[in-house]
């Protein structure tokens, strides 16, 4: 069987494997869940806490309110808006990330004193940082154009998505052997041409799992942070809606959360792809 | 010498960068396109029928006819309104009084212009059968509420029954929805009127397969309970009210328009719901002329007029939150408020320009609808 052909039969399997586990545990689990010493360890299992998987399905094609649009129309819409926060969230943060990584690569004092930093950036919890960010909004503007409540979501995006590109790309930069450096420097090669010619060729196997990871953490900073501010129009903002209605509405939440997951695989599917195509044109040079 | 000059690249390049983001912290007090003056309010939450008056002013050219053009900011998760007010984000906002004031204690210049829900639409709900009918029953009972200053009404209600929070009864964390309560995993739960209970009458019995009937549950009003505090109120920024004579104008202004369209809606429940419709919620279309009925109860009739502060109320409010303690021990207020925590002037300005319109903002004929609730709201 071809590569191709392994790749849908593998992305099918997964989903099948996912539906089977949800519909067993709906099966065999109890229905008012599994509770432990007062806890709950295991979730209901009734149809308000967790709906057959074609009670979601078919939800995507009812229409999100009376008369109103089908949802799949809605939440796929609602996708493609969070999109352009992840798209300009990942490209951003990655090239922060890599520019980090290069000045951190250069001057042994900045990743001394900038790495740590950049770690704590990570600990800094989003529930926190999104009003200052969301705070921030209402004072700047790019040139003339006034910031857009998207825009504070992209920069939780970003936020997110440059730590591991940082990290990653900083591992990369240094993993050429010092033998590989001593010949470029016997070729008499200063630090741009030992940069493009040597580190960055050198680093390409740490970069796209960085990539990977960025590319989760921009959506959750997205979804995250649409929550968090409750702009409109994202992904983030029709789960937190939906799940107002979960009372008497289970399905709908997940539909906005199925919405979120494509949107992450879709974005990684991005990543694999230039992954794979980049991995082509090396093998050809 | 090349590492220097490197550093010196990169720093000239960052400063590029961050000046190329410039600020554009243009004064309230300029003047848009038309002559109009820009104003921002800061809503508690998403566009819903809770805020329907402000939307109707907006989209009914009440504003306008004041010279305003008023942009409306929702909520989210994390926007506390009075926070963004207090920042200069935002010109007004919507906040409840009792977490402004707890605001306003830590630093927070903000004042309270104009009293729009005369009345608390929070309740405890519980299922007829579970025999609340009054805080005293709470006792050993599972006690759902939302936290985060929503639950100060109930946590009166329970210590003036004689009840300790801490011990007396089981405290439950809710979620967004009321399932909690469907499923008993909570006894009684906080409920707006004007929307998780209608969430419930919106609900199926599964034992019956039709919708919940009124009759099924118990609900304890803080109303009658004696424990209300006030809600929704205009906040405005305290040092602009002092000393900037355009911003007290737009407060007048801004007051007047709202309040106008508070009365449209109480004409026009319909008409509201369904401006509120288009403007994006995702709620259905009778649970929000449900919204719009119930948040008229609160605010209609209002002997005094609409908006006004009453020296009464606001005195229990913050009697209350200086005296109730929740699950920490904590009171929401340490002393009472210092400095200009709230006026009626300019209310009092805005109803007179409105009566001189013959705008009835005292509604002393209000009748609320009878909204009938489809499944889900839809």
């Amino acid at each position: 069987m071809n590569r191709r052909g392994r790749l849908v039969l593998g992305v099918l399997g997964a989903a099948v494997v996912g539906v089977l586990l949800w519909e067993g545990y709906k099966a065999v689990g109890d229905p008012d869940g599994t509770v432990l010493f007062g806890t709950r360890v295991l979730p209901r299992t009734d149809d308000a806490a967790m709906p057959h998987v074609w009670t979601i399905l078919s939800r995507f094609g009812e229409p999100e309110l009376a008369g109103g649009h089908p949802i799949w129309l809605v939440v796929l819409q609602a996708c493609l808006f969070t999109l352009r926060s992840v798209a300009i969230g990942f490209v951003a943060g990655g090239l922060v990330g890599l520019l980090l990584a290069v000045l951190m690569q250069r001057l042994r004092v900045v990743e001394r004193g900038l790495l740590p930093y950049v770690i704590l950036s990570q600990t800094v919890p989003l529930i926190a940082l999104a009003p200052v960010i969301a705070g921030w909004g209402g004072r700047l503007s790019i040139g003339t154009y006034p910031w857009q409540p998207w825009m504070s979501v992209t920069v939780i995006a970003m936020y997110l998505a440059f730590f591991p590109v940082a990290v990653g790309m900083l591992r990369g930069l240094q993993s050429p052997a010092p033998i590989a450096e001593e010949l470029m420097r016997s070729y008499a090669a200063g630090w741009w041409q030992t940069l493009v010619k040597l580190r960055l060729p050198a680093s390409t196997p740490y970069l796209f799992p960085a990539l990977r990871l960025a590319a989760a953490a921009a959506v959750v900073g997205a979804v995250v942070g649409e929550i968090s501010m409750g702009t409109r129009g994202g992904v983030g903002r029709l789960v937190i809606e939906y799940s107002r209605e979960a009372t008497t509405d289970p399905a709908k939440v997940f539909t906005a959360m199925i919405g979120a997951a494509a949107l992450g695989l879709a974005v990684a599917g991005v990543v694999g792809l230039s992954e794979f195509l980049v991995g082509r044109r090396r093998v050809r040079a | 010498m090349k590492r220097t000059r490197f550093a010196l690249a990169v720093l000239a390049l960052s400063t590029m960068v961050l000046t190329a983001c410039g600020t554009a912290d243009e004064p309230s007090t300029s003047t848009g396109t038309g002559g109009t003056k820009k104003v921002k309010l800061q809503l508690q939450w998403f566009v819903q029928g809770q805020f329907a008056g402000y939307i109707a002013a907006a989209d009914q050219g009440f504003y306008q006819e004041q010279g305003l053009d008023v942009e409306i900011l929702e909520g989210g998760v994390d926007i506390v309104p009075q926070t963004v007010l207090a920042q200069g984000q935002a010109d007004f906002a919507i906040a409840w009084v009792p977490k402004a004031l707890a605001s306003r204690e830590q630093g927070a210049e903000i004042t309270n212009i104009g009293q729009i829900f005369q009345r608390s639409g929070t309740y405890q709900v519980s299922f007829a059968s579970s025999n609340i009918k009054s805080p005293a029953d709470l006792k050993g009972k599972k006690v759902g509420n939302w936290g985060f200053g929503n639950e100060f009404e109930l946590f009166a209600a329970m210590t003036r029954a004689g009840l300790d929070p801490g011990k007396d009864v089981t405290l439950v964390q809710q979620q967004f929805d009321m399932q909690g309560l469907l499923r008993k995993d909570i006894d009684a739960a906080q409920a707006m009127s004007y929307n998780e209970y209608a969430q419930l009458l919106e609900a199926k019995d599964p034992a019956t397969g039709q919708l919940y009937k009124p009759e099924a549950f118990t609900v304890l009003d803080w109303n009658n309970e004696g424990t209300a505090m006030l809600q929704d109120a205009v906040w405005a920024n305290t040092s602009k009210l002092e000393s900037d004579q355009s911003y007290q104008d737009t407060a007048t202004k801004f007051l007047a328009a709202s309040i106008k369209g508070w009365a449209y809606c109480r004409d026009n429940p319909e008409a509201c719901r369904d401006l509120v419709v288009k403007r994006g919620s995702k709620l259905g279309a009778s649970h929000q002329l449900w919204q719009v009925n119930e948040v008229n109860k609160l605010i209609w009739p209002s002997p005094a007029g609409a908006g006004m502060i009453d020296e009464a109320a606001w005195k229990a409010t913050v009697d209350l939150s200086m005296t109730t303690k929740n699950a920490d021990g904590q009171t929401v207020l340490t002393k009472a408020p210092e400095g200009l925590a709230y006026t009626n002037d300019y209310v009092q300005k805005a109803l007179e320009t409105l009566r001189s319109q013959n705008v009835d903002v005292n509604g002393s004929g209000f009748t609320p609808k009878t909204v009938t609730l489809t499944e889900g709201g839809a």
